[in-house]
């Protein structure tokens, strides 16, 4: 018996909970009610170990707690028909070393396109990353009972589909890895975005993205793209430091003190990334990566080499039609070739019609048409922007750009057109 | 995304308290069951039923920071009745539960059809600005 801090037990429990899943599923194929009588077994243990210390064989403790609640369930009605399947199954089994599958098998049920986002995210953070349906509520600002209702959901949903408990085959397997990743981007970003005012607790949710996909590059070392998103969101939140200001203003990347950028982050990031493109196949996540190292390796921000990312910009806009990959382009174009270049490449995006009506399209304008000396017309699209958005402290910012672009004109000499 | 649903009470004069009872308790059934349909789907944030307008009072603050109560309105005008705020993945989901919403039963068991305004709750940050 040993014992650890609290961080310990949290960090052995999470690590655990897929893996004590997947064992308890196996013994009773049975993934809705196995899901529960794990949770279970983990709020035990977050009882327990602190005061009695670790047991010799924690996993062997949390699949014995939740075997009895299976019983339990068992006995149950509605279970009963559970138990003809899996009497032929040798109880001594469930003990075996874990199936080193179990955490991808349960990530791509999780994130089984028959769920929406928002369920497959819950679900995942629960059955895969071992965090309680509270501390789930928490992170997402809603309230206990609407958090577990949709995780329930999501658990019938993945009933009714039928999946069983194995990793997909060779055929859909690309695809059910793209889902996965999405899931897992989606959940960074929902941590990374939130990193102000009174969301604090939203930074698990980063910090859990990363874990978990830390995971599945352990698991599919091979794999470009995990490596890739590994490495993007490495990259990206060596950064967060840097990216608030004293009173939680948000300060752009051009303006950021890099000296508090985390650079063991950056560097495992690029090291990461520098293995994943020399596998020879280029995903979005990793050029997604590429950019974000050229923006990190730049000491100041004038050594940014934008060239390059105009040129990385440019493959990503060829892999995906994705209208924000073209507004970000357009500034790269800016940073090379003068803000008339981008300005030209926005009348395409206005053409595109997908972006009207979107503050960043308007943001990005009021940037470049500054750039250009066209304070003025600047101000205007800042102001637009800042009425568009329907982020807060973005809100703040753009508004902020405004006015100080407006103070530029006041005291400057009238322009003539 | 979250969304705030809000929805007005008639104008004066065909307000709820003046339906028959058995088109109020059709009122009361629809809401009841809208309410438990959004809670079963782990969308509901919040949903909140205001007290009747006739209650309201208009607040300002006075010199010295008191507050000064008015408590006279303009005939006509439309008040907020209630509101749910909704955990959804998409701006149409948020409309498809506002028609919901707005088709609830009026007198005669009819669908009322009122307007609902459907307003985004502000968010965090965006992931990156240059």
């Amino acid at each position: 018996m040993t014992r650890p801090s609290d961080i310990t037990y949290e960090h052995l429990l999470r690590e655990l909970a897929p893996q004590v899943l997947g064992a308890v599923i196996r013994r009773w194929r049975e993934f809705g009610t196995a899901e529960d009588a794990v949770q279970e077994s983990l709020i035990a243990a977050a009882v327990q170990w602190p005061r009695e210390g670790v047991p010799d064989n924690p996993r062997a403790w949390l699949i014995q707690v939740a075997s009895r609640r299976m019983t339990d369930y068992v006995r149950s009605e509605t279970a009963r028909r559970q138990r003809e399947t899996v009497a032929a199954i040798e109880h001594s089994e469930i003990y075996q070393p874990a199936h080193q599958d179990d955490t991808l098998i349960l990530l791509f049920m999780c994130c089984h396109p028959a769920l929406t986002s928002s369920s497959a995210i819950a679900l995942t953070l629960r059955a895969v990353g071992g965090l309680s349906t509270a501390e789930i509520a928490s992170a997402f600002l809603v309230p206990e009972a609407t958090m577990a209702q949709r995780i329930s959901r999501a658990k019938q949903s993945i009933k009714a589909s039928g999946v069983p408990f194995q990793l997909p085959t060779v055929e859909d397997r690309a695809s059910r890895l793209k889902a996965v990743l999405h899931v897992l981007y989606l959940i960074f970003n929902e941590g990374y975005t939130s990193s102000v005012g009174p969301h604090l607790q939203r930074l698990e949710l980063s910090r859990e993205a990363i874990r978990l996909t830390r995971s599945v590059h352990t698991l599919l070392p091979e794999d470009a793209e995990v490596e890739g998103l590994l490495a993007l969101m490495l990259l990206t939140d060596a950064r967060r430091p840097a990216r608030t200001g004293s009173d939680g203003e948000l300060i752009p990347l051009t303006k950021q003190d890099r000296a508090l950028w985390d650079q063991k982050q950056i560097s495992e990031g690029i090291a990461l990334l520098t293995t994943a493109l020399s596998k020879g196949s280029i995903g979005a996540y990793q050029l997604q990566a590429a950019i974000a190292a050229l923006h990190d390796e730049a000491a100041r921000v004038e050594d940014t080499d934008w060239p390059q990312i105009v040129a990385l910009y440019e493959l990503l806009k060829r892999m995906s039609d994705n209208p924000m990959v073209m507004l970000n382009h357009a500034i790269a174009v800016a940073m090379v070739g003068g803000p008339s270049a981008g300005l030209a490449l926005l009348s395409a995006l206005d053409a595109d019609g997908r972006l009207n009506g979107h503050h960043r399209l308007d943001a990005v304008r009021a940037h470049l048409l500054e750039m250009a000396g066209e304070l003025e017309a600047a101000v205007t699209h800042y102001r637009r922007a800042a009425s568009r958005t329907t982020s807060s402290p973005e809100r703040n910012y753009l508004a902020a750009q405004a006015a100080r672009v407006g103070d530029r004109t006041t005291c400057d000499v009238p322009r003539t057109t | 995304m979250k969304y705030i649903l809000m929805m007005n009470t008639m104008k004066a004069g065909d307000g709820v308290p003046n339906w028959p009872k058995k088109d109020l308790q059709g009122l009361v059934a629809f809401m009841k069951n809208f309410d438990k349909e959004l809670r079963e789907s782990g969308e509901l944030v919040s949903a909140e039923g205001l007290a009747f307008p006739d209650q309201a009072k208009q607040v300002r603050a006075g010199k010295d920071g008191t507050p000064i109560t008015d408590g006279v309105f303009p005939e006509g005008k439309e008040f907020l009745a209630g509101y749910w705020i909704v955990d959804v993945d998409s701006p149409e989901r948020a409309y498809a539960i506002a028609a919901r919403a707005s088709a609830c039963p009026g007198p005669g068991g009819a669908p009322l059809n009122m307007p609902i305004e459907v307003r985004q709750v502000m968010s965090g940050p965006p992931p990156e600005m240059l």
